[in-house]
């Protein structure tokens, strides 16, 4: 065969050649490789065995009814977070109200129409407003939103509608409306980002299909871009909606924080974040730090239930697109 | 139809110029040499600075990159190496629903864990905190990074005779460093600007320390005590200081996407 | 080096069947057939680069002097220090300077004294027709070389190492015709050390380049022989069919 024939032009050539030898490092590699990536479902389930551990006391004692009880009483010991839940889903689903139709119209407008020389600045913008920290929205919005939002905007809407109970009743700055509008602005670059990645792994294809049958551009989108890319963008949705969920900082400076549940959105309210973030630091007592646990625990599970349907539906459709909005 | 869309790119726009507009109107007139290099002063005077913050965002940022950025890059590399397992999937679906697990919570966590059992507040819980929630971001990108690293690439070294590892070191994760450090250092600019788990963990201190396990100032603590407390010149000074911290997270940001852009704009296939 | 019942799988699909061959060292062996024939699989399974593809297996013997390359203990990293092999596509390390692309191979077995390694590099470098272009260059970015000075690149860090034979896949196909007339002649220069097998789906450039030639269709192998007979007096329809370009 071809040893022979290879020339000793240097020393090298003449080392004992063999095919044996062992991958112990590469078995090495892959096990400190594994031991990282095992780390991150561990972490979850570590979280999850924490919070549950801290909130037992309150668990054993209150039980499930702790959802629906409305006593928030630390001197006594008597715990509910029945307004901490409700504050948080209304304060949650307002947002949403407010950041959806915005949003998405921003993300088709930006993969579909908008001139190439708009899509980069635009995208780049998102982005920057994502990485703007909690504290500063909330700095921000006590300072410069809600006293727009208190002399201009909520005065307008009790005029306008209140003949609906939301919208009646003393105006405070802090409420529940003010913290929804900030969320609503935190939120939205959330939801622009992962629904613009969203309709651009809609294939060309269907794009063309549709354009060929003689659509229009809005036709193209309406009937076959959008609903192609649907579970995707109600994905982006849910997304934004998780974000709203556990989003404390900005909410805790705006809400106004009062255990109560008002029909007004113009009266203060409290989240399940915002407790935490107030209450915490300040406790003494066990069934306190215990209680708020359990706020935290049932906070965790409801975001990581949405947060893993959201995941799963844009899956569905960037599947072969490579990425499932990395980052977000 | 288009009109409308157009107005919504302006809502999308508006409110980081508003936002920045707000910050350099309202901070930039308390910036000074001293508020960087001083301590604050006693309500009702005006001046000092947040030495103590900058500081203890540096070491409590510092510690957690320290531990999220080797467990992130490794997790993330076997991701991008081992694409089929179930170890891979699993990972990647967990830090996705990581990723949108809410900051307060893993203060929580961090709290349990550390603070309760010592009985005091530590800023090591704080960078343990931010860890965790560093941990599922640098993942992501770094898989994300790793898999523009074209695979003729990898062929290559395996065919020269490299081992596995020394081809996911010294060939694979080397080609894509730039990108992986600049994605890391986005999740870091995410975190510096983390409040609500250092309300729990690190908690804030009104002087120097540098004992990461007693309590230390940070710069988005700063910004919210001084936000809520109830003088005016306090408010100037959360204004000032919530400027220099956008400004480094917004640094930081922008300077890791170009960067990122750059190096990878065509190394695809 | 040989090959005896080779099969190649994919899953359960069998990209090359029962394919029993030998390459007589110190020539040029052309392997040609239509795309998806299996002639690159069966290539990479020479140097168990196969194996890499996602479900891909192999049975049957491949013998590197005699000993069978799949036999148990056998060091894959070993196998490829000694089967080396440069791809279609040039696949210089980007992030590595043209010195160190060269030296890539070389630095696995531990350090080599400054002086040796230069010698070697230069010596790799002149054997592919690349030292006079790059040797004021040495510690430039070797993606700044031209695609035709990248392959040559390539074929100088496989063949720094000394390996026995040297496997080239496509090694011209995204060159143009000026690049690909160096690497046809240094493939001629080369044989003299090595034992080269090449794909290629170019019948010229197997007229040209090679002592021996086996067409290869749907994964079997179809006809072996000397270049010149299988070139004017095929044996074999299909052979003669696809040289004469009536199918692929």
């Amino acid at each position: 065969m071809a040893t022979s024939a290879v020339p000793a032009v240097h020393d090298r050539a003449a080392r004992p050649r063999s095919l044996s030898g062992s991958s112990r490092h590469d078995q090495l590699f892959r096990a400190i490789l594994t031991a990282c990536a095992l780390a991150i479902p561990v972490l979850i389930v570590m979280l999850l065995i924490v919070l549950v551990r801290g909130a037992d006391p309150a668990i054993r004692k209150f039980g499930l009814h702790f959802i629906v009880d409305s006593t928030w009483d630390p001197i006594a010991g008597k715990f509910g977070a029945f307004p901490l839940i409700v504050g948080t889903l209304l304060t949650s689903l307002l947002a949403l109200v407010i950041a959806v139709p915005l949003s998405l119209g921003v993300a088709i407008y930006l993969t579909e129409f908008a001139p190439e020389m708009v899509r980069k600045p635009i995208a780049m913008t998102i982005e920057l407003l994502a990485a703007i920290p909690s504290v500063v929205y909330g700095l921000w919005g006590v300072f410069v939103l809600m006293p727009i939002l208190r002399t201009a905007v909520f005065p307008l809407l009790r005029s306008v509608l209140g003949f609906l109970p939301f919208f009646q009743g003393v105006i405070y700055g802090p409420s529940v409306l003010a913290a929804s509008v900030i969320l609503a602005i935190m939120i939205m670059p959330f939801i622009m980002s992962v629904s613009r990645e969203v309709l651009l792994a809609v294939p060309n294809s269907q794009r063309e299909a549709a354009l060929a049958l003689g659509a229009t551009r809005w036709e193209a989108v309406r009937t076959a871009i959008v609903p192609y890319a649907r579970s995707g963008i109600l994905g982006a949705i849910i997304l934004g909606l998780g974000r709203a969920l556990g989003e404390t900082m900005a909410v805790t400076m705006l809400i106004g924080n009062r255990h109560e549940i008002v029909a007004s959105l113009f009266a203060p309210g409290y989240t399940m974040a915002a407790v935490i973030a107030n209450e915490f630091a300040e406790a003494q007592d066990r069934m306190h730090f215990a209680a708020m646990t359990y706020v935290a625990l049932v906070l965790f599970l409801v975001t990581v239930i949405i947060n893993a349907a959201a995941r799963l539906l844009i899956w569905r459709v960037s599947r072969g697109a490579g990425s499932g909005g990395k980052e977000l | 139809m288009v009109g409308l869309m157009i107005g919504a790119v302006i809502v999308a726009v508006l409110p980081l110029i508003f936002i920045l507009g707000s910050l350099i109107v309202r901070g930039a007139g308390s910036l000074s040499v001293a508020f960087f290099t001083r301590m604050p002063v006693p309500a009702g005077e005006t001046g000092g600075g947040v030495l103590h913050a900058i500081v203890g965002t540096l070491i409590i940022v510092g510690i957690a990159a320290l531990m999220g950025v080797p467990i992130g890059m490794g997790a993330g590399l076997h991701a991008a190496e081992y694409p089929g397992s179930k170890i891979s999937w699993t990972a990647r679906f967990v830090a996705d629903v990581m990723n949108g697990t809410p900051s307060i919570v893993v203060g929580v966590f961090a709290y349990t864990l550390v603070v309760a059992p010592q009985k005091h507040y530590s800023a090591f819980a704080g960078s343990l905190a931010l860890a965790v929630l560093m941990v599922p971001m640098i993942m992501r990108s770094t898989e994300e990074l790793i898999k523009l690293v074209p695979n003729s690439l990898r062929e290559a070294a395996l065919a020269l005779g490299y081992a596995r590892w020394r081809t996911s070191l010294s060939i694979v994760l080397r080609t894509a460093l730039p990108g992986i450090v600049t994605g890391s250092l986005l999740a870091i600019a995410r975190v510096a600007g983390e409040t609500a788990p250092l309300l729990l963990t690190a908690l804030g201190n009104q002087y120097f320390s540098v004992d990461i396990n007693g309590p230390m100032e940070t710069l988005p603590h700063v910004v919210y005590k001084y936000a809520t407390g109830p003088y005016e010149e306090w408010h100037q000074f959360a204004w000032a200081a919530a400027l220099v911290l956008i400004l480094v997270v917004l640094v930081l940001s922008i300077a890791a996407r170009i960067a990122t852009r750059q190096k990878f704009g065509g190394a695809r296939g | 080096m040989e090959t005896s019942t080779l099969t190649a799988m994919y899953g359960k699909f069998a990209a090359v069947k029962a394919v029993t061959l030998q390459f007589p060292a110190n020539q040029v062996h052309a392997l040609i057939g239509p795309s998806g024939c299996g002639k690159s699989t069966f290539l990479r399974s020479l140097n168990r680069m196969h194996e890499m593809s996602i479900g891909g297996w192999v049975t049957g013997r491949v013998l590197l002097d005699g000993e069978d390359v799949y036999g148990p203990g056998v060091s894959v990293i070993q196998l490829r220090r000694r089967v080396g092999m440069v791809f279609q596509r040039p696949t210089p390390f980007p992030t590595k300077s043209i010195y160190d692309n060269v030296a890539a191979g070389l630095m696995l077995e531990g350090k080599l004294p400054r002086a040796e390694l230069d010698e070697i590099v230069e010596r790799s470098l002149r054997r592919a027709a690349l030292w006079d272009e790059v040797k004021d260059r040495l510690k430039g970015s070797a993606i700044a070389l031209s695609g035709g000075q990248q392959q040559r690149l390539c074929l100088a860090r496989t063949i720094a190492p000394e390996p026995e034979v040297i496997l080239l896949d496509e090694p011209t196909a995204s060159l143009d015709p000026q690049g690909t007339q160096r690497i046809e002649e240094l493939v001629f220069e080369l044989k003299k050390d090595f034992t080269i097998i090449i794909v290629t789906h170019n019948m010229q450039q197997a007229a040209r380049t090679s002592d021996t030639t086996t067409f290869f269709y749907l994964g079997t192998m179809v006809e072996h022989g000397p270049t010149k007979q299988i070139f004017t007096t095929p044996q074999n329809e299909q052979t003669e069919a696809y040289i004469t370009g009536r199918f692929g």
